[in-house]
């Protein structure tokens, strides 16, 4: 697998992540070498092994349906840059 | 296989529509998805958000065993497979009512799989539609762009309630068949009572996928399921009427086939449906559609449950839609149209039941389904705001039925209940409506109508058909209460026929 500096920029604009063109070659080396550090992992024979998607042999923990949460509008507020009304306010998202 | 019901023509040739949806059932919970934060509608502003919701730093999801088991027992509502084992995936974007940046969705292994569920159309005929899956999801909080002309208000309360998301195959062909898919489905959840389908509040929404394609290609791809033949497809979102979802496929064909008669090309993209002006338009910049790298939540182990749990649910279902009006067709002897009118909705078949119950059937039926539907049609109100009870209708029947007032006379009665809500005795006993027996009284009113009218009384000696102008004599002279059958037997056997 490569990664392109092309690939750096698009992926850097999804996770709204600057990444200034100067910079982009640098990060796609850097991005290189962590995917080949962990192809290692390729080496590894899986063949009839079901895919794991835990370490721990648990089930899924499950709540009932019962309201025990909320009301709590000030502490959901308190890190907010700009609130209003019991709304959080940000920059215009529309056009 | 029968013809395309909807066809639009264009210069170059007729042009047909393919639809599929996805419709967002809000799960009819008291606690959201992944905590326990109030689900309920209409809260103040962020006052049912927890720190879960808000996605704190830190705060994990736990999920609600209740939302699972809902999306079972719909599952089992469209006779799909149900999944055992399935798993929850994050979805990336970023959008300021998404304070997570991914909603937590099924992606690869949905709870559900492939059901069908068979709708009934305007003109009577039924179509099945393929569903290609549900799965369980969050909701994302609201924006509101339009209090302040520079800032956008984000409101968390419907951050993390819970969503089935029922995903159609691309079976209809037809504006008013997507239209009566969303009807049929949105009766099922009720019947369930699985989601509220209220489309107005939002607990019911459609994303409607339109494509549009020549004769001929839909059946190509039928034959072996290559997606290749159909035309690209725009996804009309958020559509929150049955009326809308037709007019979104109407409109978005129109727009599609005008770029394709032009020579151009239709751009996979999501798009928005402006119900004042009757048109599509673009609602994301391209650059950014459709990439939303999924992958498996590391905060969530799969979702893992026993088919006995599924065997138990099973056992709970109601009697759905279908089999309900199978069953006022041949138990109740119900013609296929009222026992169609009165199973559409789990609370008109409850009304009906109710009124029903120790009564004629067909006579309940018609009562409800003509007098009642009509009448509420006329009013523009809800079945649940009758201002007629199904006791108080129930016993307008009896009344009938004990020849204490005519049909005709019921019809007035009714009329009075529905603008008073009093009960129908009351009624007939204030108006002085109660129906003339005695035989005697009619009697009299019929020997004095022959002695006065020579000339009528000749004529109905030749053509029988006269007799209803005698009939209408009495009725007229006793305010419409006399009894028609007897007064039909009376005039009979004096009149000799």
């Amino acid at each position: 697998m490569s990664v392109t500096p092309d690939d750096v920029r698009r992926i850097a604009r999804l996770a709204r992540i600057a990444a200034p063109e100067a910079r982009l070659d640098e990060l796609a080396g850097e991005l290189n070498a962590i995917l080949t550090w962990i192809e290692q992992l390729d080496e590894v024979d899986v063949d009839g092994v079901a895919p794991m998607a835990s370490s721990v042999e648990i089930a899924l923990p499950m709540r009932e349906d019962v309201v025990t949460d909320g009301n709590i509008r000030d502490d959901v507020l308190a890190n907010a840059p700009r609130s209003e009304e019991g709304f959080f306010v940000v920059p215009k998202v529309v056009e | 296989m029968p013809d395309c019901p909807y066809t639009l023509p264009g210069a170059t040739g007729d042009w047909e529509v393919v639809v599929g949806l996805e419709v967002h059932a809000q799960v009819a919970s008291k606690a959201k998805l992944f905590s326990g934060a109030s689900a309920e509608y209409g809260a103040a502003p962020n006052s049912h958000v927890s720190l879960v919701d808000a996605a704190m730093p830190g705060m994990l999801p736990v999920i609600n065993k209740f939302c699972v088991e809902q999306a079972i027992r719909t599952g089992l509502g469209l006779k799909a497979q149900i999944n055992l084992w399935s798993r929850f995936d994050r979805k990336n974007y970023f959008y300021p009512d998404l304070p997570q940046g991914y909603q937590i969705s099924q992606f690869k292994d949905p709870i559900v799989g492939e059901g069908e569920i068979v709708v009934e159309l305007d003109d009577g005929e039924t179509i099945t539609v393929g569903i290609e899956r549900l799965h369980l999801e969050q909701d994302a909080g609201k924006s509101i762009h339009d209090l302040d002309p520079k800032a956008t208000y984000v409101d968390l309360n419907r951050s993390g309630v819970a969503l089935m998301e029922i995903v159609s195959k691309p079976d209809l062909r037809s504006p008013q068949q997507a239209a009566a898919y969303v009807r049929k489905l949105r009766s099922i959840v009720r019947y369930l009572g699985t989601c509220d389908g209220n489309m107005a509040q939002g607990s019911m929404r459609a994303d409607v996928n339109v494509s549009v394609c020549r004769p001929g290609a839909y059946e190509k791809y039928k034959a072996k399921g290559d997606f290749s033949h159909l035309g690209t497809r725009c996804e009309i979102k958020n559509v929150n009427s049955q009326r809308f979802v037709a007019l979104a496929v109407e409109v978005e064909a129109r727009r599609q086939i005008a770029i394709l008669e032009d020579g151009g090309r239709i751009d996979q993209e999501t798009r928005l449906l402006d119900t004042v002006k009757g048109e599509t338009r673009s609602m994301r910049s391209k650059e950014e559609a459709h990439d939303y790298r999924y992958f498996p939540d590391p905060d969530l182990l799969p979702l893992e449950f026993e088919q006995a749990w599924v065997d138990e649910i099973k056992k709970t279902l109601p009697e759905l839609p279908d089999e309900k009006r199978k069953r006022f067709v041949a138990e109740l002897g119900l013609s296929d149209y009222d026992a169609g009118v009165l199973t559409a909705d789990k609370e008109r078949a409850d009304f009906f039941e109710a009124v029903a119950d120790g009564r004629d059937p067909k006579l309940a039926a018609n009562w409800v389904s003509q007098e009642l539907f009509g009448a509420l049609n006329k009013a523009d109100k809800d079945l649940s705001d009758s201002p007629v009870s199904t006791a108080q209708l129930g016993k307008l029947i009896d009344l009938i039925g004990d020849d204490t007032i005519s049909g005709k006379i019921a019809k007035d009665v009714f009329a009075k209940m529905f603008e008073t809500g009093d009960d129908p005795a009351a009624i007939v006993e204030r108006e002085g409506l109660t129906q003339i027996t005695d035989t005697g009284a009619i009697e009299a009113i019929i020997d004095a109508l022959i002695a006065d009218n020579p000339k009528q009384v000749e004529q109905v000696k030749e053509k029988p058909k006269a007799l209803g102008w005698f009939v209408g004599q009495v009725m007229q002279q006793t305010q419409g209460k006399a009894n028609p059958g007897a007064v039909n037997k009376l005039l009979k056997e004096k009149l000799g026929l």
